[in-house]
């Protein structure tokens, strides 16, 4: 079986000032949802107290948000998580109440409409966790982020490193342009998520790049859009199928997974389809803009006398 | 040109083997057990704690299915539920005769139920995350400022009665903040208490100040000294918190530094956060009294009766003390507790140190019982224990006491512990609580595992129907990446969490990546006119540097969560490196391995099945 049989190099940078529009324009919309909406952030990041409870049969959310409403506190949520029978309350940060008396007495409102409701987790972050935990995570973005253009500058080139990350960072802003306009929670395990997507995704640019330089050396006569145009054709089935079987374990994880690790393959799921989208549009066409040429990669070797060499 | 060599064969085979071997342990689910660990600092298991457990399991006509002995507890493997909760009761009396004073700690646990055999090469299932198995997270802030302030004002009371000891007059002995500033009327006297406070008082270094008309000496702790006097409160802290646990009947409790100033306390399988919390919180409290040892009432207690005033403790090791009704002293008074060594005999001893009030009233009872015993108790939900009963040599000024005698070292240090443990040296605060019900943990696995094994399904049926032959031989390459996956983690004895699962599912999609590069490569070789045999060959060869590059990137990645993550995100990290390690063995040299024993010694290869 095979599903790309490519005959002809499409010609993808003859396009490339579309494709890098379409990226502006979603870019700037994800920009737009993450100013104006914000992100749904987790207790693990404001602090808070969480507690998820189970019952024998749905129960009235209304009876519920209006016993949890009588404990007096400035801004509760209760909603259904996962099934029609599980429902998870959030409590504000209070001052001078220990989490131990807070959930007790969410739970006593819940019981006194359901009296035979299960208690199935509570989760309470202070507010000291909650700072450290937001700052831990911006550390790590920057630190893949250095990381990877690091290593591929020395690999490659500068203009490959500075390409894969902006093509990788627009998938990012894209993803949590997602949890914005939706306001799907965001929690560490979506922030592994997405750093998770941001190492995967540079490897389709990776393997593209690596392509590309490799065409440099063999197509001698080629202009950099010939050369770019074939990398991509002939990378494009490997990219499409192992994307698919990648997207495969992560449907499965959506599909399977339950509430708890939901948004966390929710994540994933966006990130590997505009993993693909960037990796083909959007990297190489940020090399081609920054001016890619043979002698970037090719680097003439100086051969010293009576030294043998094998050229490929 | 594809052939291995034997010995890359041989490594094949025994990762094969010892993927399979530390993989096996985590599919034999658990056996129902009850542990028995000490339940104070001070009881031991005895070398005789087995044949005591197997006695008293055999009186009762329990069968037991093995003992496990640890450095601290034993594991007593049991059939089924029911006589598990049966030995429970059984050991619970025949080990702690006073049942309101538990020496031993009788919890129900979960032992993995493998054969003997694996458990024997250390092939152990892998460790179960709370999120798993049900049970309580709490992390403490320890307020570290607040201890460090007590430890100025004890300072301050020290300089105050080394000054009046030794006669040198000084207007005023105070703590501002984290310092101490004593003032002085002339220069000599400031000259002469700098000395004798640099002798004793080496922890502290003390500078001379003029401010206007006033002469200081201003004290602030050595950084080492106050860096071991904070590590001092925090393994207090560790080790008082341990004590209180105990009393919770945890099978395994986790109790550990984080960082420099937080504890984490995990308590798998409690279900009951208020009970923990309350327990978490409660302080014990020192008290310090006379034996009641006069001719008269030594007559009485001979006789089996306990004179007026007085009341009748047991003493470490069960001997019973009469001690009098009056607190002389309380733990409040003690700022510090350490075992150490007697200076003139050398013999283990433990250094106690009182703040001022302490140390006048000790002063004052030392003067007057010479020759006396002294009675020191641990008094903890209303129930005292004698920790030590010393007999008192020499009047003792200054707070600073020392007790000494037939002590071995182990003894002195487990004293020192209990007189400190008694308290918490600094206020700590829950600032992060999980609780997992147990229902909710079950169902975490079995969502986990169910996203794993159809991912895992749906991705192998597609590699196989897409790439034939070759597809077969990814699969069973990735099939060995989870192999060799679970086999590191079991080996590793790491802590499965959900985001591991997740873990485990995202690195097996992503690891197929490697193969499918391969195969393309292949296809590509063979559609450019190589050979059969030449194009696997290249195929394998080309796709490594891309494998690599693309592997690293994604292990930067992996190596920032888990460098930066913290709780969940750190299970999800160690998962995914591992599994980025494994799958670069498994996708490129296994499944080379695996070609090369098919097609390898086929001379005249017509065509491969690769789709």
């Amino acid at each position: 079986m095979e599903f790309f049989r490519l005959k002809r190099d499409i010609p993808f940078m003859r396009h490339a000032l579309i494709f890098n529009l379409i990226s502006f324009a979603t870019f700037a919309l994800a920009v737009f949802f993450l100013a104006t909406r914000g992100l749904h952030l987790s207790i693990e990041f404001t602090g808070g107290t969480v507690i998820e409870v189970g019952h024998a049969q749905a129960p009235d959310l209304e009876k519920i948000r209006e016993a949890v409403g009588r404990l007096g506190y400035a801004e509760t949520q209760v909603q259904n998580f996962g099934s029609s029978r599980d429902v998870m309350i959030r409590l504000p940060l209070t001052k001078g109440e220990n989490p131990a008396q807070q959930s007790d007495k969410a739970m006593q409102a819940v019981r006194s409409v359901d009296p035979l409701a299960e208690l199935r987790r509570v989760e309470f972050v202070g507010p000291q966790v909650g700072g450290e935990l937001a700052a831990d995570g911006a550390m790590a973005l920057l630190f893949v982020v250095i990381g990877i253009m690091i290593y591929l500058a020395i690999r490659f080139e500068w203009k490959f490193a500075v390409a894969a990350i902006v093509a990788n960072l627009h998938d990012v802003v894209i993803i949590l342009g997602f949890f914005a306009a939706f306001q799907w929670e965001f929690s560490l395990a979506v922030l592994a998520a997405v750093l998770a997507v941001l190492g995967y995704s540079v490897n389709e640019s990776v393997v593209i790049f690596d392509r590309i330089r490799e065409n440099f050396r063999k197509m001698r006569k080629a202009t950099p859009r010939e050369v770019i145009d074939n990398a991509i054709t002939a990378t494009a089935s490997r990219t499409i199928i192992t994307h698919l079987s990648t997207e495969m374990m992560v449907v499965s994880m959506l599909v399977f997974g339950g509430p708890a690790l939901f948004y966390f393959a929710l994540a994933l799921t966006i990130g590997i389809v505009f993993g693909i989208y960037s990796s083909v549009f959007v990297a190489a066409a940020v090399a081609m803009w920054l001016g890619i040429k043979r002698e970037d990669l090719v680097k003439p070797l100086k051969k010293k006398d009576g030294e043998f060499e094998i050229v490929p | 040109m594809n052939r291995y060599a034997a010995w890359k064969y041989l490594l094949m085979a025994l990762a094969f083997v010892a993927g399979l071997l530390y993989t096996l342990p985590n599919f034999f689910g658990e056996a129902p057990a009850v542990q028995v660990s000490p339940g104070k600092a001070t009881v031991k298991l005895g070398s005789d704690m087995p044949e005591r457990i197997r006695k008293a399991l055999e009186q009762a006509g329990v069968t037991e299915r093995g003992l496990s002995i640890d450095l601290n507890s034993i594991r007593v493997r049991l059939a089924d539920t029911d006589t598990q909760l049966k030995a429970k009761d059984v050991l619970q009396r025949a080990l702690n005769p006073d049942s309101a004073d538990p020496s031993y700690v009788v919890a129900l646990n979960l032992l993995s139920a493998s054969p003997r055999w694996l458990s024997e090469v250390r092939a152990l299932p892998m460790y179960l995350g709370l999120d798993l198995r049900g049970g309580v997270h709490f992390l403490l802030q320890v307020d570290l400022k607040q201890a460090a302030l007590k430890r100025y004002d004890a300072l301050a009371g020290d300089a105050r009665t080394l000054l009046r000891d030794k006669n040198l007059r000084h207007a005023g002995v105070s703590r501002e903040g984290e310092s101490l500033r004593i003032r002085f009327r002339d220069a000599e006297t400031r000259q002469k208490s700098a000395e004798m406070l640099r002798g004793n008082l080496p922890d502290v270094e003390w500078t001379e100040q003029v401010e206007g008309q006033d002469l200081w000496l201003a004290g602030k702790l050595k950084p080492e000294a106050e860096k071991r006097s904070m590590e001092n409160a925090l393994k207090q802290n560790i080790s008082t918190l341990n004590n209180r646990i105990n009393e919770l009947g945890v099978a395994e409790p986790i109790v550990a530094q984080q960082g420099a100033e937080r504890i984490v306390v995990q308590l798998p399988g409690v279900q009951d956060t208020a009970k923990a919390k309350d327990i978490l919180g409660r302080t014990a409290t020192l008290e310090i009294r006379m034996v009641c040892d006069a001719p008269e009432e030594s007559a009485s207690i001979a006789s089996g009766t306990v004179p007026f005033g007085c009341e009748r403790y047991l003493e470490r090791g069960g001997i019973p003390v009469v001690v009098r009704k009056q607190v002389l002293l309380t733990g409040e008074n003690l700022t510090d507790a350490q075992a150490g060594f007697d200076s003139n005999t050398q013999e283990p001893a433990v250094h106690l140190n009182l703040d001022p009030k302490g140390a006048r009233i000790f002063r004052d009872v030392t003067r007057e019982s010479i020759g006396r015993r002294m009675a020191i108790l641990l008094v903890e939900k209303g129930r005292g224990e004698v920790v030590t009963a010393p007999v008192i040599r020499s009047e003792i000024a200054g707070g600073r006491v020392q007790i000494s005698g037939r002590m071995t070292t182990e003894e002195a240090n487990d004293v020192a512990l209990l007189l400190r443990a008694g308290s918490l040296a600094a206020p700590m605060e829950i600032i992060e609580e999980r609780t997992i019900g147990p229902s909710l943990g079950a169902d975490n696995i079995r969502k986990g595992f169910h996203s794993t094994i159809w991912g895992f399904v749906a991705v192998t049926a597609f590699m196989m129907a897409y790439y034939m032959l070759f597809g077969v031989i990814s699969s069973l390459a990735l099939a060995t990446n989870l192999l060799l996956l679970i086999a590191v983690l079991s080996m590793l004895q790491a802590t499965l969490t959900l985001p591991g699962i997740a873990a485990i599912a995202l690195t097996l999609g992503m690891a197929i990546d490697s193969n499918v590069l391969i195969n393309e490569r292949i296809r590509e070789e063979l559609r450019n006119g190589a050979s059969p045999q030449a194009a696997i060959s290249a195929g394998y060869d080309r796709a490594w540097d891309t494998i690599l590059d693309s592997n690293i990137t994604t292990l930067i990645a992996g190596v920032a969560l888990l460098v930066f993550g913290s709780g969940p995100v750190r299970g999800f990290a160690v998962v995914h490196c591992l599994g980025i390690l494994t799958s670069m063995f498994s996708a490129v040299f296994f499944s080379r391995g695996l070609v090369a024993m098919w097609y390898g010694s086929r001379r005249k290869l017509a065509s491969l099945s690769i789709g």
